[in-house]
Formats: structure tokens, sequence, C-alpha cells
């Protein structure tokens, strides 16, 4: 058997033989594969580190004294190690209440605006009527305006609500909900939150790549719209819909903007971090009436630990859902 | 791509009223099956058109009313506008201090980081498309910005006066030390005579890789989900007729994903439009909510962004419609 001359190709021959009888060829391959991988994984190793670098930088200095920060041989493992940052951070940022409020505040804006999304994102997708192109460029309107354009005038027509003098009949005055959920309430369940246009982009993206035969079955027997719409669309729909909940509720974690505009009433994580450094000196002098001046490493010391717990749960959320994250958008396809 | 046949109209509006007539009870083609979905798409999509006219059209025209008049706010009762022509826009224009120079030096960076963001998105997303091993994780990593880079948190840090303390005395560290790679690799090609202004331009791209990075998860991932919608057999087929990889990427990767390129751009634009670490947006709010309490001309400013967003959108759309088409 070995002294059968048929050509064998396979691992059972010697790499250098292969290679000669492929006059080179195999080893140029080899050598171009190598050379690709070693590059690839350099590329991807650094963009990876630089994107995590931040991250690693904040933790290290959250445990640091403050006489470690002015230490230039310090880079990132602290020679003083301490845990009383976090507990200034807790108080600066009120950490309990704001964070609670922040995170139940974001469910309820997440569920409104998903659920507006998805009704209107189906009707999009699979209704045909009078003017659907036009409500359409209003969707891709929606995405472009920035809000900041209509934040002065938001501000005013909540700050003096009414729908058509009607408010006025019944109560005497137009009402003031600057500082109430409802405002908010009201425009996410109306589409018009946090980068809501996305929303309803991504899941019409979804709802037409869904076979129509599915709800024409569905129609033949005898399911009703609606229905058909809860028994047949939405269960298959759930990942992308859970994929936009997780993205408006990330989005509206961190939110300033809206937040600011309109939830001055409640105590928010990220308002009170945007704040944080002018209250600093109060809190660190003994007496309440008098502000010192709090060193800016040590400010940015701070900031960076309160970034930190702003980022921390989403990270771990984001580490468990991450599946349905990447794979739901993946399937949401956006094919034009 | 089943088109329905048109039918004759004798004016520009008989579609429309026509279609409208599904609406009225009585009429004769209330009752037929097109006329009933349509009336129940209405109703979907009611919430939206509700919150359009109320929540957008309406702020709208009144902040169109107010970046046009003088507004006072009166305590108790609101506020009182008087019209005074377009004082607004030139205030915002001429004679803010600030106003003018950020608006144009952001333009420009947005232009420069809109490319590289676009580039660096699709090269990211080419390579997270191959197999190789750890690429699960590196998924992972690279949709990390879209959380790191929203909302506060991307402007919070880089207020403080200490981080830009920091980073100029990088800066001037590198400088005079002459480690700056991205510098000395500069002086070196316009002392060989390379085309410098194209170069300045590459290398405040390369300068900003972070921020680059940074805002690119979104699109990284809407670029993914176009490479994987690519059917291997149409490479399979590449590679028997004797396609290199150069070759069939630029054949087959590019123009399968080229309709994803007017998507990113224009999310890309937007997006940089409205950070919050914008100096424009930081000036617009300092107006509106400083010690001025200008509505007005807080008002006109966003109109003149929004107005250069627009046109800035524009210009790109055109360009990409234009150039993707011919691979089509």
């Amino acid at each position: 058997m070995s002294k059968d001359n048929t050509v064998f190709i396979g691992k059972s021959q010697n790499f250098w033989v292969r290679n000669r009888r492929s006059e080179g060829y195999l080893l140029k391959r080899r050598i171009k594969q190598i050379t690709i991988s070693v590059v690839r994984a350099l590329l991807m190793f650094g963009l990876c580190f630089m994107i995590i670098q931040p991250m690693i930088t904040r933790f290290a200095m959250s445990l640091m004294e403050e006489r470690d920060l002015y230490d230039s041989t310090i880079v990132l493992l602290p020679r003083h190690v301490t845990l009383e940052n976090y507990k200034i951070v807790f108080d600066l940022t009120d950490m309990p209440i704001s964070m609670l409020n922040t995170l139940w505040i974001s469910i309820v804006i997440s569920i409104c605006q998903v659920v507006a999304a998805t009704l209107v994102s189906y009707g999009f997708a699979r209704f045909e009527f009078p003017l659907k192109k036009f409500w359409f460029a209003c969707v891709v309107m929606l995405i472009i305006i920035p809000p900041q354009t209509i934040q002065a005038a938001l501000y005013v027509t909540f700050s003096n609500f009414d729908i058509f003098g009607i408010i006025t009949l019944i109560h005497g005055e137009p009402i003031n909900l600057r500082s109430s959920l409802l405002p908010y309430v009201m425009m996410s369940l109306t589409c018009m939150g946090l980068k809501n246009g996305l929303f309803i982009y991504m899941l019409r993206q979804y709802f037409k790549s869904v076979p129509e035969s599915l709800e024409e079955a569905a129609y033949v027997d005898g399911c009703g719209t609606l229905h058909t719409f809860a028994k047949i669309m939405l269960p298959d729909a759930v990942p992308t819909i859970a994929s936009c909940f997780l993205f408006s509720f990330v989005w509206q974690w961190t939110d300033l903007f809206y937040t600011r505009n309109f939830l001055s009433g409640y105590n928010m994580f990220s308002v009170r971090m945007s704040t944080m450094a002018s209250r600093m000196g109060r809190y660190f002098s003994s007496d309440a009436t008098q502000a010192v001046v709090v060193p800016n490493g040590r400010q940015l010391q701070l900031i960076s630990i309160a970034v930190l717990f702003c980022c921390v749960p989403l990270i771990i959320l984001y580490c468990f859902t991450q599946r349905t994250f990447v794979e739901s958008l993946a399937m949401t396809g956006s094919k034009e | 791509m089943s088109k329905k046949q048109r039918k004759y109209r004798e004016h520009w509006y008989s579609g429309i009223t026509e279609s409208f007539q599904m609406f009225i009870p009585g009429n004769k083609i209330y009752h037929t099956m097109p006329a009933k979905r349509a009336r129940t798409g209405v109703l979907f999509i009611l919430p939206f058109i509700i919150g359009f006219i109320f929540f957008m059209i309406s702020p709208l025209i009144l902040s169109m009313r107010m970046s046009l008049s003088d507004v006072k706010l009166v305590p108790g009762s609101g506020f009182t506008m008087t019209w005074n022509n377009f004082n607004n826009y030139h205030y915002a224009m001429a004679t803010d201090p600030n106003f003018n120079q950020y608006l144009v030096e952001e333009i420009g960076r947005m232009a420069i980081n809109t490319v590289a963001t676009i580039v660096m998105s699709f090269v990211i997303a080419v390579i997270l498309n191959q197999k190789f091993k750890g690429r699960v994780l590196c998924r992972i990593i690279f949709f990390l910005p879209v959380i790191l880079s929203s909302g506060v948190l991307p402007g919070i840090e880089s207020s403080n006066e200490f981080y830009n303390m920091m980073s100029d005395i990088g800066n001037t560290v590198q400088n005079s030390s002459g480690i700056n790679i991205s510098q000395s690799l500069q002086s070196l090609l316009s002392v060989s005579g390379v085309a410098s202004q194209v170069f300045d331009v590459v290398f405040q791209m390369i300068d900003a890789i972070y921020d680059i990075v940074m805002a690119s998860g979104i699109q990284i991932i809407v670029f993914l989900s176009g490479l994987q919608s690519i059917s291997p057999s149409l490479y399979e087929a590449a590679d028997v007729e004797g396609c290199s990889a150069w070759e069939s990427f630029w054949k087959i990767t590019f123009p399968m994903v080229s309709p994803l390129l007017l998507v990113n751009t224009i999310y890309t634009i937007i997006d940089f439009f409205m950070k919050n670490d914008n100096r424009v947006m930081e000036r617009i709010n300092t107006v509106m909510y400083g010690v001025q309490l200008n509505f007005g001309v807080a008002s006109a400013m966003s109109w003149i962004y929004f107005g250069v967003a627009l046109a800035f959108i524009g210009i790109s759309t055109f360009i990409i419609t234009r150039t993707v088409k011919s691979y089509e």
C-alpha cells in the first residue's frame, strides 16, 4: 500500500510533500492566511482594548485615594486602596433613590414607546391607506428632526398645557405639566419620544419581511385583523420587539435631554450625575452654608465613578441579552 | 415586484379624493374590503398621527414663530411674543460671539467624522463577519459603544477642566518628545512632497479614532446584518469562476451592502448632530436655560442648525444614491 503511487489529497501526507506537488502554491496560501489572521488579531485586539480601556481606568481610579491621583508613578494599580469614594458618590448622586427612579421610569417609558411603535409599524407594513407615503415620510422626518429644535416650544406647550381650550373650560386655566410624568408618557405613547422614529423603522422592516401568506391563511380561517396581529404576528416578533425595548431602555437610562426637559420633578440619576460637580463643594465642606473648592482631579475621579455606576448595570444587562440585541437586529436585515 | 395596474386619472387629486371616500359611511366603496383594510390601517397608525400633529407639527410651528419674535417670559402666565422680523437670526449669526464659529467647526468635524465612521464601521463589520477565534467576544465588545456613548456619558468627563488639562499635557509631552507617531509621519510625508492638506484630514481621523469607534456601534451592526444576508453561494460561484477574494469583495460584497450606506450615513449625521458634547448644542442650551433665558434666539439657532443638518443629509443622500446606482 505504501508503494502505491496514487496521489493522496488529504492530511495523511506531509505538508511539504503536498507543497512540492502544488509547486509552492500551498505554502504561499498558508503564509497569506497566517499573515491575514495575525493582522486581524492585532487590529481587533487594539480596537477592543481601546473600547474597554477607559472602563478599566475608571475602575482603577475609583479605588484610589486622592493622593494616588497625583502620583505619576501610579498608572492602574492604586497604592492606597479605599472604598470611601463609592460612599461619597452614593451620597452625591442620591444613589438608591435616583437609581430606582431611573429604573422604573425607564421601564414605563420604554414599554409605552415599544407598544406604540409596534402598532404603528404594523400599520405601515401591512395596510394600504390614503397618504401612507406621506405619513411614512413623516416618520423619516421624525428621525431626522433634532428634538432640540422643538425643545423651547415643548417647554412652553407643557407648562401651559391645553387641548383646544378644553382644559381651560373645565379647570379654569391651562395646567402646568412640567413636573409630572404625564407629558413624557403622552409623547411616548404617540411615538414622539426618544429616537422613536427609529423603532418604527426597525419594526416595520421586520414586519415587512414576514411572508404575507401567513396572515392570509389566518384570514381564510376566519381570524379578525386584531386577532391575526395578536396571535400570528406578535409571537414571532418578540425578539425584535425585545431588542427595541432594550435599546429604548438603554437610551432612556442615560438620556439627559428629555429627562431634563420633562422629568424635572423626579430625582433622576442622569441629572444628578450631570450636576454632581457643582454640588461637590457643598458636600465636602464641614459647614453647610459654605462651599469648599474641590480640586479638579478629585472631581474627575468622582464623576468617573458615577459614570461607572451608570454603565455597569447596563453592561451587565447587555451581557445577558446580547444575543437578542445582535441577532434580532441581524434578522431585521434592513434590506431596502 | 408586483406593480398594480394604475388607473387613468383625470386630475392629480382624483386619486386622493377617491381614496378618502373609503372613510365616508354610505359611500358605495365604504363596505369593500380595501376600504375596510384602509380604515384598520389608519387606526393602527393613529397614535403616530396624533403625536405627530400635537407634539411635532404644532411645536415646530410654535418654535418657528418664536424664532421670528421676541419672547418674554411672564411669571405665572407663560410668555408673550412680539414679532421682530429676522432679528433673532441676525443676532445668532452676526452678534452672538460663539455660535457662528462653533457651527462652522462642528460642520467640518462632522464631515470628516461621518466619512471616517462609515469606512471604519464597514471595515470592522467585514472583519467581524469572517470566522476567527474570539469572534463572539469581539462582537460583544464592539457593541459596547452603543451603551458607552449614549446620553450624558460622552460629554460629562470632557467638560471637566482636569480632564482637558491632562489631555493637553499629554499632547505637549508627545509633541516635545517626538513620540507622537502621527505627527512625525505627517512631517515626513509633507517633506517628501505629498499633498499635505489631504494628509491633514487623514491624520485628523487617526487622532480621533476613539471618537470614531465610539460613534460606530449601530452602524457596525447594520452593516453586519447586511453582510450576513448575502448568500454564500454567490461567493462559491465566484470562486469557481476564478475570482480572487479582492475581486469578489468589490463585485459582490460591496454592491450588496451599498444600499445600507445611505441608512448608515444618515444615521451617523443625525447622531452627530444630536450629541450632547456637540458645542453648538451646548451653546443653544446655555442661551435657552442660562442667564439670558432667550427662547427666541435659541429657537432661531436650532432652526439654523436644523437647516444645516437637513442640507447636509440632502447632499450626502444625493451623492450616495448617485454612486450606489452605478453599482447596481
